[in-house]
């Protein structure tokens, strides 16, 4: 068990170096470098030269890399070109904001999608099934700029209930974000537990089949408890992958929301930097992004093999 | 009266077709139940016999329900019940013994905890209580260390050891009637008269009454007092279980018997024409009437009723039931079958051959080799000759479908050579053989549909061979696709037929259809009739056989039952853990002196006759991996006789009828032993 899951994280490490690797090398690639973007028009001459001994650009790519990477071991991202402050600044605060949106989104959107996944397969083709699959498949169909748009021109416009955008540091709060996040969590949960609700709904209607659902009915096993012993555990395992996707998803910025609420978190630091061409920063995010979603990924894994009986014992006979 | 615990009265069951017309699946179906009595429905697959089951437990399948009559337990209509009432019933007055207990047990709990759960619900026992009960239990259907099994999961147990849990957790509840729904498919043979042994020993034991549901004739046979038969949802004949199985006065029944193949008899066993009406077809007239050689225009318009002969103690429902009394003297009948010459040449060599299925390691990876000490498939030796019929039996895990899958070249040999026409190697990489030679051999398989593309038409599936290895289009394609489909006795209409349109029958002669339409050499058989019904499987053996009479094909018949083995194969061998134990004419093979494991296999058929019990001489234990060293049946075999069996391969013996056995024993001292 434990060699598996040195294995696992010896694996994922290997997906950051890659990943690193290729953000570099991309960069590198690119036309211009960091300072003709920085300069623009004044690239040139002694001012580029200058900028160049500055950011350390005259070494060869392949110790840059190095030294960056080193750094970044050490939990150091540089230098952001734009701000000129270190990277660290730049990012801690829209990681909190992220991780402040991810986490009510999914402490909202994960158990209610369970549960209506679980009703609507328990009451398949009825009409609490109808009535939520209809909504669900509604509000997955919409793309999110719209929905959001429009909860914006209701609640915020013509109700006035809540604030339209966000307009707060981005280093605000826990209490000064809470008040602000309403909406963008609206938004994100439409779409996460619609899509969530459809997966738990499948997963249970399969189980419900199982000959082993039968043979439970058969035992004299009394409905409710039959749902809760011998149908959810075994429907809601697959169901962990998903979940974890969908965590990362959120962790990692939800771009569309974040720009249409103007929500100061990663997911508009990408589209930021992105457009100034800031690339230190890019090459950050990437590297934290990919880190989020080998991490999450990693961590769905190893409970899928803890919950699964049948997984666990075949590891530990190896 | 009273000694009646369930009976079942003028019951249809049925779904709403998507037409809007009511289709029944159960048509008029009563009988009754009493105390203490083995009751077994036998019936092939659509016959309803399951739904019928299930009926009895107040249990509809979704899609179905009841049209009219009712389950009347204890004189309640358990159909009419609220299912907070059916909770008190199910488990405690009445059990049930699933199919394939493997899927029925669920897999996230543990087995304790499962029988808990029957025990928690239907008695007032304490915890401790329990507890000792749940090993009593365990102990009781004789599984190994009660104590600690209660702690495992389904998927740790063996199909035979999951099967036994089944039955422990039915009979937690203490309830009057056992419900049994095919409980010994899917197990191997040995496991298979194992357990049901055990069930008859609790049958005995308990009192309890049983319902036995099953296709197999030899199950049934061996544990029913009294056999109720199932055709197309009605119940055609229904008696004394000796007087069904030994002179059974339906047509259909008579003609199922006859196509069961039987290890006392060499030759292929006589097939019904025809298959199954489907539900809702028959309007009217007798169901049976396509397939029946006794019908007359009577049978045609008017349906008979289930009628009741005093004298024999039997319900029947045939208008002509009076010519098959007294005739049943020929069900031990069988059609010979021609031999092939011996003089032929050999057509295939497996020389050596070990396969392994162990991963390779990285450096082998680099080597492009494969160690390992203890491969699946080990030093195999068979020479095959032309026109023959070589059959590889074993129970699962013997390795017969991997040596299939490698002469095919499916699947890489570890070592040794499978050489093809004048020892000619062909390569054990499917990419490197010539295409001529792919053409020589071809596979059909187990299961036709899963072989078979769901999206094409049968026009289609034929093509894909004849274009591929004769470049056939146009006029003369169809003429091809013609012909082939008349070799297998398949009308032309059949060329526009998707596979999900034809019954189990016809789509396994598509795929030997398939098979022959490349004008193969050798035929490589998987397990091809076991997913067949009987009738079925007689059809499909009696067609390979003519096929290679007039086309003079060798097949490779890979199948787990002896008594299908016995009907069709020139010669036999005998695997064990993917190593050879006996080899030899089929004829001798089912004749002492044999190998060990052969005499195990053997003894625990089933046959369909009451009066042939099985004889169980060694335990169902499953083996994961083969013996490191010395004879690979060491740890099962009821004739080993020391430390020699455990440390060094047994020699190859050649009898005087020509079979030859690996075994330490001495062959004329094995022949006395088993006399």
């Amino acid at each position: 068990m434990l060699l598996l899951i040195l294995k696992r994280i010896g694996l994922g490490l290997i997906t950051l170096f890659i990943v690193s690797l290729i953000t570099f090398v991309g960069v590198e690639v690119l036309p211009g470098d960091a300072c003709t973007t920085y300069l623009e028009r004044e690239a040139y001459g002694a001012a580029l030269d200058a900028c160049i001994k500055r950011l350390g650009l005259d070494v060869p790519a392949y110790e840059r890399y190095l030294d960056w990477a080193s750094n970044v071991v050490r939990g150091d991202f540089g230098y952001s070109l734009s701000g000129e402050m270190p990277i660290n600044e730049v990012l801690g605060p829209r990681v909190k904001n992220s991780l402040v949106l991810a986490s009510v989104s999914i402490l909202i959107g994960i158990p209610l999608a369970i549960v209506l996944g679980i009703i609507t397969a328990l009451w398949r083709d009825k009409l609490p099934d109808i009535m939520i699959s209809t909504i669900t498949i509604f509000s997955m169909t919409i793309p999110e700029f719209i929905s959001a748009t429009l909860l914006i021109l209701i609640v915020a416009i013509w109700l006035g209930w809540l604030p339209g955008i966000v307009i707060i540091p981005s280093d605000a709060t826990f209490y000064e974000l809470l008040s602000n996040i309403i909406l963008p969590v609206v938004a994100i949960s439409m779409i996460m537990t619609a899509h969530m609700a459809r997966m738990v709904r499948s997963s249970v209607i399969q189980v419900m089949a199982s000959d082993y659902v039968q043979m439970a009915i058969l035992k004299g096993v009394p409905y409710w408890k039959m749902v809760f012993r011998h149908v959810l555990p075994n429907a809601l395992l697959p169901a962990i992958n998903v979940v974890a996707l969908t965590i990362a998803w959120l962790l990692g910025g939800v771009v569309v929301t974040e720009v249409v609420f103007n929500y100061p978190g990663l997911g508009r630091l990408v589209i930021e930097s992105i457009s100034n061409r800031d690339l230190p920063v890019v090459q950050a995010l990437a590297i934290i992004l990919a880190s989020i979603y080998v991490g999450i990924n990693l961590i769905a894994d190893l409970m899928t093999l803890m919950l699964n009986p049948r997984l666990k014992s075949l590891q530990i006979r190896k | 009266m009273n000694d009646i615990i369930e009976s079942v009265k003028n019951l249809s069951i049925g779904f709403n077709s998507q037409k809007g017309k009511q289709i029944s699946i159960l048509r008029n179906v009563s009988t009754n139940i009493k105390k203490g009595e083995t009751v077994g429905i036998v019936g092939e697959s659509g016959s309803g016999k399951s739904t019928l089951a299930l009926a009895m437990m107040g249990y509809i399948k979704q899609g179905l329900f009841p049209l009219k009559g009712e389950c009347l337990f204890k004189s309640e209509d358990l159909l009419k019940m609220s299912s907070r009432q059916l909770e008190k019933i199910r488990g405690r007055k009445i059990a049930m013994i699933p199919q394939n207990a493997g899927q029925a047990l669920t897999p996230n709990l543990k087995i304790g905890y499962q029988i808990d759960e029957a025990l928690k619900l239907h008695t007032d026992l304490n915890k401790t209580e329990r507890d000792k009960k749940i090993s009593e239990l365990l102990n009781k259907v004789r599984l190994p260390s009660p104590e600690t099994m209660a702690f495992r999961y389904p998927h740790e147990l063996s199909g035979g050891q999951q099967q036994r849990v089944a039955v422990a957790m039915a009979l937690a509840g203490k309830p009057d009637l056992l419900l049994l729904d095919e409980p010994t498919t899917g197990l191997d043979v040995t496991t298979q008269a194992h357990v049901l042994e055990l069930l008859r020993f609790i049958a005995k034991d308990t009192g309890t009454s049983m319902i036995y549901v099953s296709h197999d004739l030899g199950a049934i046979a061996q544990v029913s007092d009294r056999i109720v038969v199932m055709y197309a949802g009605e119940i055609v004949l229904e008696g004394p279980a000796r007087k069904i199985l030994k002179e059974p006065i339906h047509p259909y029944t008579y003609g199922l018997l006859k196509s069961i193949p039987k290890l006392s008899l060499a030759g292929l066993p006589a097939s019904m024409p025809g298959s199954q009406p489907q539900p809702g077809s028959i309007n009217e007239g007798c169901s049976f009437y396509d397939r029946c050689n006794l019908a007359t225009d009577n049978c045609k318009k008017n349906s008979p009723d289930l009628e009741h002969i005093k004298e024999l103690d039997t319900n029947v429902r045939c208008f002509n039931y009076k010519e098959l009394i007294n005739q049943n003297n020929n069900l031990q009948t069988s059609i010979t079958k021609k031999s092939n010459n011996s003089e032929a040449n050999e057509v295939l060599k497996l020389k050596d051959v070990s396969i392994s299925y162990a991963k390779q390691k990285f450096f082998d990876q680099l080597l492009n080799k494969i160690s390992d000490q203890n491969p699946t498939v080990k030093d195999i030796n068979i020479d095959i000759k032309k026109g023959e019929t070589i059959a590889l039996v074993g129970e699962s895990g013997s390795g017969k479908s991997t040596i299939l899958k490698s002469i095919a070249g499916l699947l890489k040999t570890k070592d040794g050579q499978i050489k093809f026409e004048n020892d000619r190697i062909l390569s054990s990489d499917l990419k490197m053989r010539n295409p001529n030679d792919l053409r020589a051999i071809q596979l059909i398989f187990q299961n036709p549909d899963e072989s078979l593309n769901p999206n094409h038409t049968v026009e289609q599936i034929l093509s894909q061979p004849l274009k591929l290895y004769f470049n056939l289009s146009g006029e003369e394609l169809k003429k091809n696709i013609i012909d082939l489909l008349k070799k297998v006795r398949l009308g032309e209409f059949y060329m526009s037929r998707y596979p999900r349109q034809l019954s189990g029958g016809e789509k396994q002669r598509v795929a030997v259809a398939r098979a022959f339409a490349a004008k193969p050499d050798i035929i490589l058989c998987d397990e091809v009739t076991s997913a067949l019904d009987v009738s079925v499987q007689a059809a499909v053996l009696n067609l390979l056989q003519q096929l290679k009479e007039d086309l003079g094909t060798t097949y490779v018949f890979v199948s787990h039952d002896l008594a299908v083995v016995r009907a069709i194969s020139d010669r036999v061998a005998v695997l064990y853990q993917g190593r050879l134990c006996e080899i030899g004419p089929s004829q001798n093979v089912y004749k002492f002196p044999s190998h060990p494991y052969t005499e195990v296999l053997l003894g625990a058929v089933l046959e369909p006759d009451p009066d042939i019990k099985p004889k169980l001489v060694a335990e169902d234990i499953v083996e994961e991996k083969p013996p490191e060293k010395g004879c690979s049946f060491q740890g099962r075999c009821p004739r080993k006789i020391g430390d020699i069996c455990n440390s060094e391969v047994p020699p190859w013996q050649i009898g005087e009828n020509g079979n030859a056995i690996r075994c330490h024993i001495n062959i004329e001292e094995l022949a006395s032993l088993q006399q």
